[in-house]
């Protein structure tokens, strides 16, 4: 079975009630992908099927197999994107265990348009942040989204 | 002038962060590496008749299985309460305790092996109620409680002459607040990657707040002297206290390793992260204040009774904050305390941000604020009357330094617009005050005591002028690292990127002892300066060699030593570096932190000593909706004294981040509990604010440099959340004329109060001040 992770192919054959969260951590070794909750709440195991969000630990990884998936190491590979740039220059990440879900649900709204800061707010209301509040985390979207629509 | 201190340095480990780099202890693998996961007991106090482990032995990949007879050593915390062992040893305590622990090749094979452990119980009387627990009891929870009942501790403090002040006493109001305990919930669930080398070694890498801590545990329960041990400490994922205990796991997953010859990893499950709890105490509590006509605070008078759960955990530390910990940041000239912690058979309270002093400042806030009404004096007028002065000593001998208490309330004060807002808007638009104060580390440490300092910190410089820095302090996400990066950079006039902290490990750090009770920034960075100090030495001295200046007339700034000595000169960093390495190789340092000796010497007198305070006076801003009875905070003001901030950025992110744990305990967080029964134990149901739920926060760093503070600092990682609770309770008040005393302010309980209102006469704004 074949799975495209940030444009690379990843040849493997999970057992049928595998979870996309433990495919990418286990099988493939990209540990940004976080387990947070398993049960949906928390957004840390955010990651990007055909550029939507989706909670890798609610997603059978034999259900995405031949699609595009974008984790955490693949949005920009080598440097900092300007909303990575951003998130850690705002302070909009402390402990950074639900940046990597943030960035993707982040990535996915700005790449939607310029969004105004409810539609921020709405946006990551999905993903559960306990140290900042979320003042930062809001902010450093909107200033990435002054950058341009491809973060 | 400082260059790096005081600026908005980004995280330094922000990058890693951002890029799915950082790893944290989940992440970790090591070449054959096992997986641990625990059977828990179903029942919450029951004696094990027997533990059958052949079905669990016979499923495909386990590799060993322990139980809790094999390693009955004792551990805790505090090394006055070894009440906690890796697994059950006779009998179980609440409903999640481990009883077997099993290693297999895989996640799945582990977990399913531990479902097929087998128990025989003889069940005991259940103790669910703190009031029952504090009584004699058929089934003492720990062996060694006193006359047969469920007292962990018991504190009885009196200062003044309480009876008197309350005799001769204005005005007396007391408050009966009830509060059901609330959890950490850091994002990243506990993990521990443990294994035992061919030397007999041991290396545990874990999500831990204080590896010194876990160190000395595992040194305890394994018989191993400390050096055979090495704990590693990779990125964690938030801890807010919750990760600050030695905990059972960790030693189970090296008991598994030694058992297995394999490393071990466990991580929790979310589940299990909330049946380990050890978060805020679910806590009932009596308040009485006594005033003079004016106003001025004559006496305290309170009583807290405590429910520990099964463990001792930070408790006995918990009791005694509850009590001494309302002595600020208000001048109280008489105080007296009885406070009860009491086990009951449900997950162990421990310690949680802001420790031991939440509810007891809600009660008290909320008090003052009845206070000034019933006087009728406006709320902050009130506070400013009764703030403890600046360099004074309090009725329980506590030594206050610095304090700009007057400063954080006008500072909010005047921006929020209070005075053309308080008691002024329309019904259901409401605007309150709370005030609150934070140790900046605990004077007397738990461990290492009390001969060796607090805090040391090494430093090593090489070749290329780079600065490696050594220290055992533990940034947890609350960036530590970055303060210790910054503090050494500015000693020696270098830029942030030069200065490396190497990741907490014990064979390489000092002693420190970790992050908690705020003691970082103050303890570490005072460590770290006069490490850096230190090091600055042998430049100057090189410096002094290279150009015949003296050495004394040098300073280090942007990357040389410059001295205004015979037309001045400046000699480049590196330089002097390699002029000071010649026939000695590497330079290292090493600076440390020892806390004063103050407090008094009666019974308790250390606990909630601090080096320095942090004062805290923030305003909020609310609308209830009269319909559905849900809070919406609009705005908080959040007038803050952490001394001078070393870094802006961070301390904005304490206070935004306290602000939302503080609103969410007050709003719905809650460890909801069917008898001794966890019921909400998912992040789903235990129901944290979200992004949508957060007002906007205007933070106002209005603090003075404090004395012996690193570069002026003081704690922020605390002292902002208490203050948040009582301001809005106080602006529901202004909003409906309801006062709340039972938490949390859920929309339900709001709801039933409005429409109980109306029955009993109608809802409106509370009377005005007079004269204000």
């Amino acid at each position: 079975m074949r799975f495209r992770v940030n444009g690379l192919d990843y040849d493997l054959n999970p057992e049928a009630d595998r979870l996309l969260v433990d495919l990418l951590r286990e099988g493939f070794g990209l540990t940004g992908t976080k387990r947070g909750c398993e049960d949906g709440s928390c957004g840390a195991c955010t990651v990007l099927v055909e550029g939507e969000p989706r909670h890798a630990c609610l997603t059978l990884a034999r259900r995405v197999s031949g699609k595009e998936i974008t984790t955490i190491e693949g949005v920009s590979p080598g440097r900092l994107s300007h909303l990575q740039r951003s998130l850690v220059d705002s302070g909009g990440l402390q402990c950074g265990f639900c940046a990597p879900g943030m960035i993707l649900t982040a990535v996915a709204l700005l790449r939607r348009g310029k969004p105004t800061r409810d539609e921020i707010r709405e946006a990551i209301s999905g993903n559960f942040c306990r140290c900042t509040g979320y003042a930062k985390i809001i902010e450093a979207i909107e200033r990435a989204a002054e950058e341009g629509p491809t973060p | 002038m400082t260059k790096v201190v005081g600026a908005r340095v980004p995280l330094v480990d922000g990058p890693a962060k951002a890029t799915g780099k950082a790893l944290y202890a989940a992440d970790l693998v090591r070449p054959g590496m096992l997986h641990g996961a625990i059977a828990r007991s179903g029942e919450s106090h029951a004696r094990i008749l027997s533990i059958d482990l052949w079905d669990a032995m016979k499923e495909p990949g386990v590799a060993g299985i322990i139980t809790g007879s094999l390693y009955p050593r004792r551990f805790g915390v505090l090394p006055i309460t070894r009440d906690e062992t890796m697994l059950a040893v006779d009998k179980v305590r609440y409903r999640g305790e481990g009883i077997a622990a099993v290693a297999a090749t895989s996640r799945v094979a582990a977990e399913r092996a531990a479902r097929r452990v087998k128990v025989e119980y003889e069940r005991l009387p259940e103790y669910a109620d703190p009031e029952e627990s504090a009584g004699p009891v058929a089934e003492p929870i720990h062996a060694g409680t006193e006359g047969s009942t469920n007292l962990q501790k018991e504190v009885r403090q009196e200062f003044g002459n309480v009876e008197e002040e309350f005799r001769r006493a204005a005005h007396i109001v007391s408050v009966r607040g009830k509060f059901p305990g609330v959890t950490h919930a850091a994002l990243e669930p506990h993990a521990t990657l443990a294994e035992w080398g061919a030397n007999g070694r041991l290396t545990v890498w874990s999500s831990t707040q204080v590896p010194h801590y876990l160190h000395r545990a595992l040194a305890e329960v394994f018989d191993l002297p400390a050096h055979q041990i090495r704990v590693v400490k990779p990125t964690v994922g938030g801890g807010f206290g919750g990760k600050g205990d030695p905990m059972p796991h960790e030693m189970v997953a090296a008991a598994l390793s030694r058992e297995t010859g394999h490393p071990v990893q466990i991580v929790l499950s979310r589940e299990e992260v909330f049946l380990l709890n050890h978060g805020r105490h679910p806590t009932r509590n009596t308040l009485r204040i006594a005033a003079d006509a004016e106003g001025h605070l004559r006496a305290i008078d309170l009583d807290a009774l405590i429910d520990g759960g099964a463990a001792s955990s930070f408790g006995t530390v918990t009791t005694y904050y509850n009590g001494v910990l309302s002595v600020g940041p208000y001048d109280v000239p008489a105080f007296r305390y009885r406070g009860r912690r009491v086990y009951t058979n449900r997950p162990t309270s421990g310690a949680m941000r802001a420790h031991g002093s939440v509810n007891t400042r809600y009660s008290m806030e909320v008090a003052l604020d009845m206070l000034a009404e019933e006087i009728g004096v406006d709320p902050t007028e009130l506070r400013l009357r009764n703030f403890q002065a600046p360099f004074s000593t309090t009725v329980n001998q506590f030594r206050i330094t610095s304090n700009s208490a007057v400063r954080c309330l006008e500072a909010a004060r005047d921006r929020s617009g209070w005075r053309s807002k308080f008691r002024k808007m329309p019904l259901g638009r409401g605007i309150g005050v709370g005030c609150g104060f934070f140790i900046s580390g605990s004077n007397s440490p738990i461990h290492f005591t009390p001969r060796f300092p607090q805090s040391t910190v090494h430093l090593k410089l090489d070749m290329d002028g780079g600065v490696t820095v050594h220290s055992g302090a533990s940034d947890i996400g609350q960036g530590s690292d970055t303060v210790l990066t910054q503090i050494v950079a500015e000693v020696l006039g270098l830029e942030p990127g030069q200065v490396h902290v190497a990741a907490t490990d014990t064979d390489t750090a000092p002693v420190d002892l970790g992050s908690y009770s705020s003691r970082v920034t103050f303890m570490m960075g005072n460590a770290g300066r006069k490490a850096a100090e230190a090091m600055l030495e042998t430049l100057r001295t090189a410096a002094g060699e290279i150009s015949g200046r003296s050495p004394d007339s040098f300073r280090a700034v942007d990357g040389v030593l410059a001295s205004d000595e015979g037309g001045g000169v400046k000699v480049p960093f590196l330089d002097a570096v390699h002029r000071a390495m010649e026939h000695r190789g590497a330079l290292q340092s090493s600076g440390s932190y020892e806390s004063p000796k103050i407090g008094g010497s009666f019974k308790g007198a250390k606990a909630g000593t601090s080096p320095a305070y942090s004062y805290a006076a923030y305003i909020a801003e609310v609308s209830v909706d009269l319909d559905l009875g849900a809070i919406h905070v609009e705005k908080v003001w959040a007038g803050f004294d952490c001394g001078r901030p070393i870094n802006p950025l961070l301390v904005e992110g304490q206070i935004e981040g306290s602000i939302h744990m503080g609103l969410g305990q007050l709003l719905g967080e809650e460890m909801r509990y069917r008898g001794t029964r966890v019921m909400n134990s998912s992040l789903l149901d235990y129901g944290t604010l979200s992004a949508v739920d957060m007002p906007e926060v205007e933070c106002l760093l209005v603090g003075e440099a404090d004395p012996e503070g690193p570069f002026g600092a003081k704690e922020a990682g605390e002292g902002p959340l208490p203050p948040v609770l009582p301001a809005v309770a106080n602006a529901v008040y202004d909003a409906v004329g309801i006062r709340f005393t039972e938490l949390p302010l859920s929309p339900d309980r709001v709801w039933r109060a409005l429409r109980e209102r109306e029955r009993k006469g109608g809802l409106q704004k509370p009377p005005s001040p007079g004269g204000s």
